[in-house]
């Protein structure tokens, strides 16, 4: 019941610094995007099973007809590329989660309070960062159950996966920017398929550039998921690994770049 | 509008009912003119504004996966409220409003009624001095409907102060102290429920007669009795009054005193139909809400 008849905001609630403010308000919305991951299981139930069958197609179904290095099990070749295209679709659901926010009228809300606003996005991708860990997690150990195996080390191994983090958080940034420029669930995730298949299947990830046709090996080498794809595979397997390693990041910056402040803005215009 | 009352927008659909609400709450700039909320500009210290409020909207913006419980506590933690007292608050509000059994219950198993009286209790968790309300009760069967009228009223009585929308004159009748009626973005009246209902005045009363002669007797007697229009289509007798249904003790009386009586009698109050035909037929008080002053003050 009323304790008090009469209201004071003030009284009640502490104003804290810029710093401070964000980081609680980030805390507080990335722990309301957990707790709604695990209510809805199939969510994530879906997000594991499709890199899961693709193991086991490649694997098992298409690697015997697919050409790899020398030396290199064609298992050892698809995982790192899996890695990468796991967290590619991954990030699909960051769009759709935005996009539902705004329709909802969740951020409405959000914005009436007195919230740091760029939490809402900084908070997204925290939490959203937290499942590609797990999921990343997951999928590793699907792949050594499947015979995939480090030719490397541990530590380049984790720098691999280090790097598909760095890459899944930069593509993060992409899908908060759809999610909130298409304001609709189904549109954020229809919208999200023409831009990713070419760039998962045209790419290094799942099989050599070496067989494409000439025409489509400029792009398949040097588009961001091929770069990543192949840094990651060579801190697993080995081979010429800087220059990947430095495309790679050098994607995920531009892309960082160019996506925080575009979202930011379409966040400040959202409603 | 003064501290601890109701003010409630009327209008229909696009009138910018919720166009005003989202200008109140920060949530969109206006293109022109200014709004304060308790003397803060809503555009220069729309931070301090967002201290003062809290809003309850029509799509009951609340997360469907969260518990009730679970809900509250992440709007007061947003809204700046220290960890300890936001959970006891949360409580408070479940229990006043109804919800402590369903608290810990994901809000999509709610029923409509009580997901609105969660989005309401999540608009108070801050204790705000101003309530923006908008369409709380749309969609919502009578049984909520008057629930939520109950804890308005509540509320009011407690010092807060209510901006309220709807597409209802019976909700706006019913709660607000002034009602503005809204048209096309533009505010046609700016009255006292009391004051607009005798500006637009007509409560017709039709009574359905045995026979035409009979229904020609009625209407002479009623029209040497009451000055209001009185008209007859056959043997039907229709009185248009402006003194609100009260009229109707005396129309029965007087049948009675003559041994008349009616085969059927309809009671009609004025509908927001015809409060939007009469407020915008004439052009009167008509302040342009983009280039004019809305205030609230809540203190």
């Amino acid at each position: 019941m009323e304790t008090s008849p009469t209201f004071d905001a003030n009284e009640v609630s502490n104003r804290p610094n810029r710093m401070v403010g964000l980081a609680r308000d980030t805390m507080a919305i990335a722990h309301r995007n957990l707790i709604d991951l695990i209510r809805v299981p199939q969510l994530l139930v879906f997000t594991l099973l499709q890199p899961i069958i693709f193991v086991i197609i490649f694997r098992y179904v298409f690697g015997g007809a697919i050409y790899s290095p020398p030396g290199v099990p064609y298992v050892n070749y698809l995982m790192p590329g899996i890695f990468v295209q796991t967290v590619v679709f991954g990030s699909i659901t960051t769009g759709v989660s935005m996009a539902t926010d705004l329709k909802s009228g969740l951020i409405e809300r959000f914005l009436s309070l007195p919230m740091t606003r760029t939490a809402v996005i900084a908070g997204r991708t925290l939490s959203d960062i937290a499942r590609m860990v797990l999921v990343i997690t997951l999928i590793v150990i699907v792949g050594f159950a499947v015979g995939f195996r480090v030719q490397t080390n541990a530590l380049a191994f984790f720098a691999g996966l280090l790097l598909v983090l760095l890459f899944a958080y930069a593509l993060l940034w992409v899908f908060v920017f759809v999610g909130l420029a298409v304001r609709d669930p189904e549109s954020a995730q229809a919208a999200s398929f023409p831009v990713i298949a070419p760039l998962v299947f045209a790419s290094s990830a799942l099989v050599p550039v070496s067989t494409m046709p000439s025409w489509l090996q400029g792009f398949a080498t040097y588009q961001p998921v091929s770069a990543t794809a192949s840094a990651v595979r060579a801190l697993c397997i080995g081979g010429p690994t800087t220059s990947y390693v430095l495309q790679s990041v050098a994607w995920c910056i531009g892309i960082l770049a160019v996506f925080i402040p575009l979202s930011l803005w379409r966040y400040r215009h959202a409603v | 509008m003064p501290a601890g009352t109701v003010f409630g927008l009327l209008g229909p659909n696009g009138a910018g009912k919720t166009t005003i609400v989202r200008i109140l709450s920060t949530i969109l700039l206006p293109d022109d003119g200014r709004a304060e909320v308790m003397g803060y500009d809503v555009v220069h210290n729309a931070s301090e504004v967002r201290y003062k409020i809290g809003l309850a909207g029509q799509y009951a913006a609340v997360d469907a996966n969260l518990t009730g419980r679970e809900n509250l506590t992440l709007i007061g933690r947003l809204a700046q409220m220290p960890r300890k007292t936001v959970g006891q608050r949360a409580d408070e509000l479940l229990e006043r409003f109804g919800l402590t059994e369903a608290a810990s219950r994901p809000l999509r198993t709610y029923s409509g009624g009580m997901r609105r009286r969660l989005d309401v209790a999540a608009a108070l968790v801050q204790r705000p001095p101003v309530l923006l309300m908008d369409e709380p009760t749309t969609g919502l069967d009578i049984q909520s409907r008057s629930e939520l009228w109950e804890v308005t009223r509540e509320l009011v009585a407690e010092g807060s102060t209510v901006l309220l929308t709807t597409q209802y004159l019976e909700e706006a009748d019913q709660l607000a102290d002034r009602i503005a009626v809204v048209d096309r973005g533009r505010v046609v009246a700016n009255d006292t429920a009391t004051a607009l209902k005798a500006r637009l005045g007509s409560t017709t009363i039709e009574l359905g007669m045995e026979s035409e002669d009979v229904g020609i007797r009625t209407e002479k007697l009623l029209s040497s009795l009451f000055s209001d229009l009185t008209e007859r289509d056959g043997d039907m007798v229709r009185l248009t009054s402006s003194q609100g249904p009260l009229v109707l003790i005396d129309v029965l009386r007087s049948l009675e005193g003559e041994g008349l009586s009616p085969i059927s009698l309809s009671v009609r109050e004025p509908t927001l139909d015809d409060v939007f035909l009469v407020l915008t037929g004439e052009s009167c008080h008509a302040g342009d809400l983009v280039h004019g002053e809305v205030v609230c003050d809540g203190d």
